[in-house]
């Protein structure tokens, strides 16, 4: 028998967390991410943790702070507006310079918007989750499969990086089931957690954790330091996938659920002779420059495909320096858009090179 | 081989319970699998239907827009999603709740009054796992004793009393002569 267990995203990532001994998780319930606070309730008692249902979204970010501070392995959930509410507490995280893991399962926006899946959120995850300058490591993942294994990664490159990693997945992940074998999950060297507020035991000097600077020069300095990090982070961590490139003219970039709409499209694109793969970032941030930039010099021409108004768009006209043209096809506020949408955009594109 | 297949009907019928069980034995039969259900309001009452896809290749789209396959278990779900199911593909529908559906051409329909048979047989709530059955004699997807041997345990332990009721069902279904 097969190790393999059918389960929604939403599940696989709340039990990828407890394997990754994730022992603290504080969350709010919004659609459609819910499943995730569902399975916490029931399993995190059962493994010596905490599942925690606070007052607020706020309040579950500010949870998260502290249980980061005394060291703990700490996830919280929520859905797009939610998410606008952490970002006061995620600014505060990466200020103090804290590891969590922070998952947004997108619906539709802006303001309340609806339930149904979206990736509206792309500007805010990779761009600005709060403020002052702060970036969190940003994971795409495009099956119920890379929930899980995702989420591992996303526990130990936090811990390594000592910042939080965001999980950006989306309503539809979030709620289909498929396959998932969590043995799959690869475990790295952390380092360990010598900074954490928990205790001195009258042993060693009191660990200070804050994020408040009244001196410029010491606030400069500490942002400074933080870049370091940042440039090491693009450096080693940037993840992606090349999916029929090889010999293509046209370069779908597209990431998540959108990405496997995609595949279906080029199948049949392929099918009728045109020449089409996909690049599938798979971290947002750090954001797969070098690999895009080089696909640049044989892909004729870019086409960006999300779930909302071309946020990605800029991306990829920076990483490619603008060498061949990009454009846009998406659906936004939670509108699926079908194989035969994008497969009529890639004859529209393959008709103008010929 | 990739088999789309689109499960349609109320809320309460078993309509994700039916995909979920196509999913499971896909799975175990060491197919590429998805299952993507329609959520939210609708789930209360409404209209619910879910996306079961399976293959032998990497599965892209999750979501099934022209089914190889719909099951309908009422009418609106029948008119909505019919006249989207591919030339040369398969409707099964439950006869008892869609009397007289409209039959598009080049569609093979396979008529079974499955809320009728769940009633007289004391199987109320069933008429889900009788198309199953007859599901699976109809397009041999599965072998039959395989796909009971996983329906049975997917019903836990505190429900055990149902596997009897589960097991007369999918037989029915299987047994129908239309």
């Amino acid at each position: 028998m097969s190790k393999k267990v059918l389960m929604k995203g939403n599940e696989a990532i709340a039990e990828a967390a407890i394997k990754s001994g994730c022992l603290h998780f504080f969350g709010y319930p919004i659609t459609p991410q819910t499943e995730i606070s569902e399975y916490m309730a029931k399993r995190m008692p059962k493994v010596g943790g905490l599942c925690l249902q606070a007052e607020s979204e706020i309040s579950a970010i500010n949870m998260i702070m502290g249980a980061a501070a005394a060291g703990s392995r700490c996830l919280t959930s929520s859905s797009s507006p939610g998410i606008s509410l952490k970002s006061e507490g995620i600014s505060y995280i990466v200020a103090c310079d804290l590891p969590c893991v922070i998952v947004n399962v997108q619906r539709g926006g802006p303001g309340l918007g609806g339930i149904q899946p979206s990736q509206q959120d792309y500007y805010q995850a990779t761009k600005a989750n709060g403020h002052g300058d702060e970036h969190v490591i940003v994971l795409a993942p495009a099956s119920v499969q890379e929930m899980a294994q995702l989420t591992s990664e996303a526990f130990d490159l936090a811990d390594i990086y000592r910042m939080p990693a965001m999980i950006l997945a989306d309503g539809a992940l979030g709620q289909m089931m498929e396959p998932v074998d969590f043995e799959l999950a690869t475990k790295r060297e952390v380092p360990e957690k010598t900074w954490a507020a928990n205790g001195t035991g009258g042993k060693r000097k009191k660990n200070i954790i804050n994020s408040l600077y009244m001196n410029p020069q010491d606030l400069e300095d500490s942002v400074i330091a933080r870049y370091k990090r940042y440039d090491e982070v693009s450096e080693k961590e940037v993840k992606y996938e090349e999916y029929k490139c090889d010999d293509a003219d046209i370069v779908i970039v597209s990431y998540g659920i959108t990405s496997r709409i995609c595949k279906t499209a080029i199948t049949a694109a392929r099918a009728k002779g045109i020449k089409v793969g996909l690049f599938r970032p798979i971290t947002l941030w750090p954001y797969p420059k070098k690999p895009l930039n080089k696909l640049a010099d044989s892909a004729k021409q870019f086409l960006v495909v999300e779930l909302n108004m071309g946020q990605m768009v800029d991306d990829v006209k920076v990483a490619t320096d603008c060498k061949r043209p990009v454009s846009f096809f998406g659906r936004t506020g939670g509108v699926i858009p079908t194989p035969a949408e994008v497969l009529a955009e890639i004859e529209k594109i393959a008709g103008g090179l010929n | 081989m990739t088999m789309n297949i689109l499960l349609a009907g109320f809320g309460g019928q078993g309509i994700l319970f039916a995909g979920k069980q196509l999913a499971k034995t896909a799975m175990y039969s060491d197919m590429q699998v998805s299952w993507l259900p329609s959520y939210g309001p609708e789930m209360r009452g409404g209209a619910a239907n879910c996306s079961v896809i399976i293959s032998d290749e990497e599965i892209g789209s999750p979501l099934v827009v022209t089914p190889d396959l719909l099951i309908a278990m009422n009418i609106p779900s029948y008119d909505k999603f019919e006249p989207c199911v591919v030339d040369g593909g398969m409707v099964i529908y439950d006869s008892t709740l869609i009397p007289t559906p409209a039959l598009r051409e080049g569609v093979s329909h396979y008529a079974i009054p499955a809320s009728g048979i769940a009633e007289e047989n004391g199987l109320n709530g069933m008429a889900n796992v009788i198309i199953l059955g007859y599901l699976l004699k109809i397009t041999k997807l599965f072998e039959y004793d395989k796909f009971l041997d996983f329906m049975v345990q997917s019903i836990p332990a505190t429900k055990a009393a149902l596997i009897e009721k589960n097991k007369k069902a999918l037989e029915l279904g299987y047994n129908y002569e239309g």
